[in-house]
């Protein structure tokens, strides 16, 4: 019958325009069987909360490099909560000082990662966590 | 509540889910859909085709936007895009991208936007993607734009699936030849010529307004996909879909288009080919299922056997098989 691939949503939010390393990152999982879809530049959270919802997927992966993480990442959790989204993992990559790592995984982030990380780590990770995904798993 | 009320009732979480569900062929996604049924059939379904990268996403966009903001003294309507990328043949995954080009439509609740893979199926569209049109159908959409994977000469499912099938052409895509070989141009009922602000707009019409005279000169054009209908001459549009030129007039041609099939009776005649083709993939799938539960895989592979040793034909086996398997 049908096959269920993880769908993720790829994402640079804010005016920050390094997209090297999401477009690296989108790569590598499609190249691991996901589906992943990629917005480009310049995402709001409404903009991005908005595609999670109409393409239903399993992941939000944000991509932020110009340090406005504290304020865009609590801002698309708050989003995905309140539209009924609260099982979708967030995972944050790009450049973000150690010390605000421990606090967004506080916040409910599943995973941050900076500079030099292998794609190797992320999958194995988004696996991880997808797998304890409550929602229907049937193939 | 069941999926299929909630999105009945416009709950759009509901509506994203049940779409997967559907996309993935769930038995809950199937039961849901066959519940939904009824309440399908009323949306303008427009299909935009064209070589990869000639601007479908763009026109997509514009088009919506247009649907969306009519002269004051129209209502606008309410507006569903399925966008369809191809998946990698080695890993299975892909990269969906042509929500990249559809920023300017956030925001807008009488928009759903919804991106998937091809999944090994080769005619531009994946095997669920008119599945997913239905189920955005039967939650009220007026209009469902479906958008192909980047297409070439064979990729013309399309034409199965659409009322109304929008072909994308540009500038400089190999001039005449291309043209006269060009099976897209079969399917089309509209004809976009974007990226019009590029040099060689005029070669790339000329070339396009011989190969339709010709296509009209010798009427219905046969083959396994329904070719556009003879009563209709498509039009051919210049566009340039970034900077929204010339979006307009497509939009008038969709509407006419629309109303030329409701008047003609070719809108039945595409809704009975559709479910024809719809019914027969069925029947072909729960035949080879049914064959595969009636025979065993040892007595299964003894016929093999014997037809690769030339014991018995492929159609005495048919024959055979048949008997066992419909009762
Ligand atoms: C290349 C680069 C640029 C290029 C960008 C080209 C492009 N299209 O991407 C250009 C020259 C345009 C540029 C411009 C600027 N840059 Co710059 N740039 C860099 C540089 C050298 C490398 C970034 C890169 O591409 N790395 C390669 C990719 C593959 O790695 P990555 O993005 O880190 O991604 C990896 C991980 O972070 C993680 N990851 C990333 N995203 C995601 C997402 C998910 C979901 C997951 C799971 C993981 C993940 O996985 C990836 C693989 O390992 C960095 C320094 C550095 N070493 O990081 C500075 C850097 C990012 N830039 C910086 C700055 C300040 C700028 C500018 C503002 C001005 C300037 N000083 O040059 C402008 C602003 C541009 C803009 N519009 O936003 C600063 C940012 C400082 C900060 N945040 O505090 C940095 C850190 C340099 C520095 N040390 O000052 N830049
Ligand atoms: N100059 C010009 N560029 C255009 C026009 N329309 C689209 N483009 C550009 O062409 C490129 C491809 O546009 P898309 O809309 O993504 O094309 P597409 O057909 O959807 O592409 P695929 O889905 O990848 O097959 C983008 O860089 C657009 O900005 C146009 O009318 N004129
Ligand atoms: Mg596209």
């Amino acid at each position: 019958m049908g096959q269920r691939k993880i769908r993720v949503l790829i994402a640079k939010p804010g005016l920050d325009g390094h997209d090297r390393g999401a477009k690296v990152v989108a790569r590598a999982l499609r190249d691991a069987g996901m589906e992943v879809i990629y917005t480009g530049l310049r995402q709001t959270p409404e903009m991005i909360a908005e595609a999670a919802l109409q393409e239903d997927v399993d992941v939000v992966g944000l991509s932020i490099l110009s340090g406005a993480h504290m304020a865009l990442v609590p801002r698309v959790l708050e989003l995905l909560r309140a539209q009924g989204q609260e099982n979708v993992k967030v995972f944050v990559g790009g450049i973000i000082p150690d010390e605000d790592v421990p606090r967004l995984l506080e916040m409910g982030v599943a995973g941050v990662y900076g500079p030099g990380t292998l794609t190797e780590q992320i999958i194995r990770d988004i696996y991880a966590a997808v797998g304890e995904l409550d929602r229907p798993l049937r193939s | 509540m069941s999926l299929a009320e909630s999105v009945l009732q416009g709950n759009r979480l509901a509506l994203a889910r049940l779409l997967s569900q559907v996309e993935n062929e769930t038995e809950e996604g199937l039961a849901e859909l066959n519940r939904l049924f009824p309440y399908t059939g009323k949306a303008h379904l427009v299909g935009i085709t064209g070589a990869p990268g000639s601007g479908k996403s763009s026109l997509v966009t514009q088009l919506v936007y247009a649907l969306r903001h009519p002269a004051p003294e129209q209502k606008p309507v309410r507006v569903a895009v399925v966008a369809v990328d191809p998946s990698s043949p080695f890993s299975g995954g892909a990269i969906l991208g042509d929500r990249i080009r559809m920023r300017e439509l956030a925001g807008d609740q009488g928009v759903f936007i919804r991106s998937m893979a091809s999944r090994g199926a080769l005619g531009g569209v994946a095997a669920s993607t008119a599945n997913l049109v239905s189920v955005l159908d039967a939650a009220g959409f007026e209009i469902v734009l479906i958008e192909t994977v980047g297409a070439g000469q064979t990729e013309v499912e399309i034409a199965r699936l659409a009322h109304t099938v929008i072909v994308v052409e540009v500038p400089g895509l190999g001039d005449d030849v291309q043209a006269i070989k060009a099976g897209l141009l079969e399917i089309a009922d509209i004809i976009v010529l974007n990226k019009a602000d590029q040099p060689g707009v005029e070669n790339a019409e000329r070339a396009l307004r011989t190969m339709l005279e010709l296509a009209s000169a010798r009427g219905t054009l046969s083959g396994n996909a329904q070719p556009a209908s003879p009563q209709w001459t498509p039009p051919l549009l210049r566009t340039v879909a970034t900077e929204g030129r010339g979006v307009q007039a497509v939009v008038e041609a969709l509407y006419n288009h629309r109303n030329f099939l409701c008047q003609s009776g070719e809108w039945e005649r595409r809704e009975r080919l559709r479910f024809q083709t719809q019914l027969e993939n069925l029947f072909q799938a729960a035949l080879i299922k049914r064959l595969h539960e009636t025979v065993s895989a040892t007595e299964y592979g003894h016929i093999l056997d014997r037809i690769v040793s030339r014991q018995i034909s492929p159609w005495k086996a048919l024959e055979i098989l048949l008997d066992g398997v419909v009762q």
